[in-house]
Order: C-alpha cells, then sequence, then structure tokens
C-alpha cells in the first residue's frame, strides 16, 4: 500500500510539471508583448521596458519558467532599490493589473470556490444517491417515472437557466434570499450569511448534478440487484431492506465516490458560469476575468491550480478506491 | 424416513413480450431426510426454476406460480407458495439452504469470509454475534478450509474456485438446515476439485441428516450420489424413479438419448459422440403433443399420430419409476435393450 502511494505521488509530481511547462509555454508564445500588458493607457517605451526587466520577461523562456518555479517554493522579489517588492513563497507570480501578488488573489478567491464546490457536492450526493436508489427500488412505478423526469429537466436546463430562475424568482420576486451583494463572509464568522450566500449557487451547480448521479445510481442499483451475491444474500435470509441499503449500496458505493472526486475537482476550477450569475468572488470569475483583461499571470496560476486539484483528486480517489474495494488493495 | 420437502404439480410460467414462458409445467417430488434426489435435464428444461421455488426466491410480481411446495420446519409444513414474504424469508437460509452454480460470482466481493457466513446465522439468531463467528470458523473447518480463523478474515478474490464452493456449502450450513438445494455445485469446477465438492457433500448429508436436492445436467454426477432421479424436459418430468432403475433400466427415450451422449473412452478405436438430434422446444410454444416427440426415434411405435396430438402421461407398470411415452411399456422395455447393450460395452 505505501510503495502504490508513494509511486502515485511521485507521478502526480512528474505530472504537474509537465502540465506546468505546456502551460507555461503556450502562455509564453501568445502573441502579445506581455509587458506592454502591464502598464494602462498614459503608456510610455520607458515604462514598458522598465517593467520588462523588472518582471523578468526579457530573459529566455526556459529560465522564465525557471524563475517561475523556484518562485512557488522560494518566493520572488521583482525590480531593484527602493521600488523593489517581494511575493512570498508560494509565489505564483505579479499582477500588473491587480497590483498584488498572485498568490494573495487566489487564496482570496479559493475559499470561495472550495465552499462553492463542497456545498453543491454533499446537496447532490444525498439527492442524486437517494433518488436514485428510490427510482431503482420502485422501477417502473410512479416514483421512478417523476425522477425520470427530474433526470431530464437537470441534465438538459443549463446552469444559467437555473441558476437565473433562482435568482428571479426565489431572490428578487420571493424575496426569501437577500441578494448576494452582502459578499462572502466565512462560516464561522456568521453561519447564517454563509448559508445565505450560498444557498442558491450550491442549488444550482447540485441540481444539475444530482440528476447526473440520479441516472447513475440508478443504473448501478439495477445492474448489482442482478448480481449472483444479491441472490446469495436472499438466500440467506436478508431483509429486502439490507439487501438494498447493505449489500447492494457497498458495491454501488465505490464507483459513486469516483465519480465525486473527479467532479469535485472539476468545479474547482471550473464553476465560472454560476460565480458570475450569482456574483462570486471565486476563482471561476477571477480566470474569467483575467481572461478578458489578458492578466496572464493570474490565467496561468489559476490553470495550474485547476489541474493540480484534478490530479491530487485523482490521487485520493485512487487511495479511496483501494480503501473500498478489497481487490484493489496491493 | 420422514417425508421433509413435498412439490406436488407444480406450475411456474413468466410472462414476457413474447408470451407466457411455461418454465415449470407440472413437477410433483418428494424428498425424505438424507436423502438425494437429483434433478436432470438440459439448460433450459425447468430444473434451476424449481429450486428457486423450493427456495421462494422468484419475483412475486413477475411470475405465475400455482401447486403446492410444502417444507417441514420443525413440526410445522409451510406451503412456499401461499407464504408471505416475510415467512418465506424467515424459512429460507434455516430450513432451506441453497448452493448456487457460480461460487465465484456468488460470493459478496467486499465483505470478508467470515462476515459473510456470520450474517446468514445472525439473520435467524439476532444479537448473537459471538456464536455466528465461532460458527462461522466452525463450519469453514468443516468443509475442509486449513487455518479457517485466519481465512475467515479474508476475502472472496483470496479464495480458489474450489475453495469458494467450499465456503458457499459453509454458508449453506450455518443453520443446520433440513432441506439443501445444490444448483449446479459442481459445474464451475475443474473435474478433479469436482469429485472432491461431491465426497464433502455426502459427508455432511450424513452428518446433517440432511436431504438434497441436486440440480445437475451431468450424468456423471448423479450417478455418484443420487437415490433418485428426475429427469426434466421442456418444464415437465419425462421420467423419474431411483437412480439405479433409470440408469439401467431408462424407460423415456429422452434418457435413453442422454445417457447415450454421454462420452466414453470407447474401446472401439474412433467412435463418434452420439448427440440427439434437434433442438429443445421453445417453452413459450410448446407443441401439442408429446414435447419430445419432433426430437423422437421412436414415434413410429406408437399407435398412430398420438405423439403429436396427445400429450403422455407420466406412468409406469412400477409405480416407484414412471416415465411419459405413448409407446406400450415392453414395446420398449424390448427396444432399449439393445440400445443399453450397445451404451454398456
Amino acid at each position: 500500500m505505501l510503495n502504490f502511494i508513494v509511486r502515485r505521488i511521485i507521478f502526480a509530481i512528474i505530472t504537474l510539471l509537465a502540465v506546468s511547462a505546456v502551460v507555461f509555454a503556450i502562455f509564453s508564445l501568445l502573441p502579445f508583448d506581455p509587458a506592454a500588458l502591464t502598464c494602462g493607457q498614459r503608456c510610455t517605451d520607458q515604462i514598458i521596458e522598465g517593467n520588462r526587466i523588472k518582471l523578468g520577461f526579457d530573459k529566455p523562456i526556459y529560465i522564465q519558467y525557471w524563475l517561475f518555479l523556484t518562485g512557488i517554493f522560494l518566493g520572488r522579489s521583482y525590480g531593484e532599490g527602493a521600488a523593489a517588492f517581494t511575493c512570498p513563497a508560494p509565489s505564483f507570480g505579479y499582477s500588473f493589473n491587480e497590483n498584488e501578488c498572485v498568490t494573495n488573489l487566489l487564496t482570496e478567491a479559493l475559499p470561495v470556490t472550495v465552499n462553492l464546490a463542497l456545498g453543491a457536492l454533499i446537496i447532490w450526493l444525498v439527492a442524486g444517491v437517494s433518488l436514485g436508489v428510490i427510482a431503482a427500488r420502485f422501477r417502473g412505478r410512479w416514483a421512478d417515472t417523476t425522477s425520470s423526469v427530474f433526470v431530464l429537466l437537470g441534465t438538459s436546463l443549463p446552469t444559467f437557466v437555473t441558476g437565473l430562475a433562482l435568482l428571479i424568482w426565489v431572490t428578487i420576486k420571493w424575496k426569501l434570499v437577500p441578494l448576494s451583494v452582502i459578499g462572502y463572509t466565512p462560516f464561522l464568522e456568521n453561519p447564517v450569511k454563509f448559508l445565505q450566500f450560498f444557498i442558491l449557487p450550491w442549488i444550482t451547480l447540485a441540481i444539475a448534478y444530482a440528476a447526473l448521479y440520479t441516472r447513475f445510481t440508478r443504473a448501478a442499483v439495477l445492474e448489482i440487484l442482478g448480481e449472483d451475491y444479491i441472490r446469495t444474500a436472499r438466500a440467506k435470509g436478508v431483509k429486502e431492506r439490507a439487501v438494498l441499503l447493505k449489500h447492494t449500496m457497498r458495491a454501488v458505493f465505490a464507483p459513486i465516490i469516483t465519480l465525486a472526486g473527479l467532479d469535485f475537482a472539476g468545479l474547482i476550477g471550473g464553476a465560472i458560469i454560476t460565480e458570475t450569475i450569482f456574483n462570486l468572488p471565486g476563482l471561476g470569475r477571477l480566470t474569467l476575468r483575467s481572461v478578458t483583461e489578458f492578466d496572464l499571470s493570474i490565467v496561468l496560476a489559476t490553470t495550474i491550480l485547476a489541474a493540480s486539484v484534478v490530479i491530487i483528486m485523482n490521487l485520493i480517489v485512487d487511495m479511496l478506491y483501494a480503501v473500498l474495494d478489497p481487490r484493489v488493495r496491493v | 424416513m420422514s417425508q421433509i420437502l413435498t412439490v406436488n404439480d407444480l406450475h411456474v410460467a413468466f410472462p414476457t413480450d413474447d408470451g407466457l414462458v411455461r418454465a415449470v409445467d407440472g413437477v410433483s417430488l418428494t424428498l425424505s431426510q438424507g436423502e438425494t434426489i437429483a434433478i436432470v435435464g438440459e439448460s433450459g428444461s425447468g430444473k434451476t426454476v424449481t429450486g428457486l421455488s423450493v427456495m421462494g426466491l422468484h419475483k412475486k410480481g413477475a411470475t405465475q406460480i400455482s401447486g403446492s411446495v410444502l417444507l417441514k420446519d420443525g413440526d410445522s409444513t409451510v406451503d412456499i407458495v401461499t407464504a408471505s414474504d416475510e415467512e418465506i424469508r424467515q424459512l429460507r437460509g434455516r430450513a432451506v439452504a441453497m448452493i448456487f452454480q457460480d461460487p465465484m460470482s456468488s460470493l459478496h466481493p467486499y465483505y470478508r469470509i467470515g462476515n459473510q457466513l456470520a450474517e446468514g446465522y445472525l439473520v435467524h439468531n439476532p444479537g448473537k454475534k459471538k456464536q455466528a463467528h465461532a460458527r462461522a470458523i466452525e463450519m469453514l473447518d468443516l468443509v475442509g478450509i486449513a487455518e479457517p480463523a485466519q481465512r475467515a478474515d479474508e476475502y472472496p478474490h483470496q479464495f480458489s474456485g474450489g475453495m469458494r464452493q467450499r465456503v458457499m456449502i459453509a454458508m449453506a450450513l450455518m443453520n443446520s438446515p433440513r432441506v439443501l438445494i445444490a444448483d449446479e455445485p459442481t459445474t464451475a469446477l475443474d473435474v478433479t476439485v469436482q469429485a472432491q465438492i461431491l465426497i464433502l457433500l455426502k459427508s455432511i448429508q450424513k452428518e446433517f441428516n440432511m436431504g438434497i436436492l441436486l440440480i445437475t445436467h451431468d450424468l456423471g454426477v448423479v450417478a455418484q450420489v443420487a437415490d433418485k432421479v428426475c429427469v426434466m424436459y421442456a418444464g415437465r418430468v419425462i421420467e423419474q424413479g431411483a437412480a439405479d432403475d433409470v440408469f439401467y433400466k431408462p424407460k423415456a427415450p429422452y434418457t435413453l438419448g442422454l445417457l447415450k451422449s454421454v462420452p466414453r473412452i470407447s474401446t472401439h478405436g474412433s467412435a463418434r459422440l452420439k448427440a440427439i438430434p434437434g433442438q429443445p422446444p421453445s417453452m413459450i410454444n410448446l407443441p401439442t403433443g408429446c414435447a419430445f416427440a419432433p426430437r423422437c426415434e421412436y414415434t413410429s411405435d406408437a399407435p398412430g399420430d398420438i405423439c403429436a396430438t396427445d400429450r403422455p402421461a407420466l406412468l409406469g407398470t412400477d409405480s416407484m419409476h414412471l416415465s411419459r411415452c405413448h409407446v406400450a411399456e415392453p414395446t420398449r422395455d424390448s427396444l432399449f435393450v439393445k440400445e443399453l447393450k450397445e451404451v454398456r460395452s
């Protein structure tokens, strides 16, 4: 087991290096002068050249990449003399548009996105899995039919439709939840504000995923119910409820957890639409804004962050799988 | 010997989109303590469906069952056909247990062997966790698994096929049932392992004084362990009698065909394998006459067209050896003698 984990971690580090190199190369090859993008309207060649040297864009690409990598571990200083400033480790570069170290921007945005994804994950897992089990248990009856209507709606309605609908009705017409202009409040500071802030975005994201998980769970439960070992359980005299909730669900959970881990990882880098609709200051919105403003240092950082989360979640899911399925254990 | 299982005129049918599948069409048999009855037949002849009926494992809504399956439970007798789901559940694993064909897929891959065995005991003896585990280890030991205490903590994938079938047998024995249904218990196993499992079943039967309903298509298995034989064809019993009688004096042309088709190491050089010509009939549109008539070589020995028009009844001059055939029994006896000589040589 330890051997397996060490091997996977080494592999994950190599993958991350490769991803960062590719992303770095893509952004360096773009037909923009990164230095020219760093100053606003009253720009002179002098300022541009100054910034170029300050940010290291005058150096060859591989040196820039090296500086970027070492910056992550050691921090990075820009400029000389009195105007010099430092982004402490882990540094992912400096954003001229925001006049801020990228790491600070990330640490502000990351909790919002993680809370958004985590809350949605819990809602859709509970809703999707239980609906799927109910649909499979009452296959062909009204509960099953109702759940397929939900699946159809959930999978076919895009988040910008459900999100806007929720915003218009729940917040503006019915005034059940205040508009999220109040801004992000950490859970420990004020749980009520935290929930008010997140409840609609959670539901918006959860509807789409819950529909997928309902369909997946229903299919998986029906498949497992046909397995020989389920017949064995019935032959032992196990109660039908335990056959479903213990014997069947034990086998259904492993693939669901794999799926959930990967979907969660995907959301960290990509809940752009939901974050934009609800004006959440998360990673998705940060990325979107940086793309429109050509703030490449931020785009580079969020891309690498999203890739890292996917790789790390993959690693976690693999280890979880080994715990859940005795046949995978090494 | 006391009777512990009586199946009376059992009919099982499954409605499908194409029509009603009559999987079992009037089966009757009586199983006593310590006795082994083999149900023999090819795939789709209704033998497994018969076994599942005794376990009450058919889905209520999707199955039409009539007749009776009377199972002795202590001093009372329960009719599985009319009993409630809960009544049947309480009998399953306790009064009647079943071993399945494929031990590779019949054990839950995610649970430890010991826990899977103990569960069968706990279901019927709630709260007795310690006894359940002790019993599990005792049964594993009984079925010949070395170091049972240690192996109880392992998972099914750590066991070989033969060992898993031993585990399945141990699981069936957890509550010392009086009736054991063994559905092709050796089919998925290597030939050398098959013999071991049969010997094990035999010795356990003696120890627990169980009645065994052995479902198989393997006549070699039947010859080794069965006291009585039921030969099934297209959902009906086509011949029924003591194992020796059925083997040495078969009455039904189908049974004779089965005996002839058993491969032998022939002394006459390259003898071809003798198969029964044709295919079993569709279970939805059974022929109006004898179900075996289209494949039978003796229809001309019966009076007129009777094989194609009338269903033969289960009859016999010896009330302990019955068969379904329109050809007069003495005629059959004399016709089969020659064929049998060839088989025995």
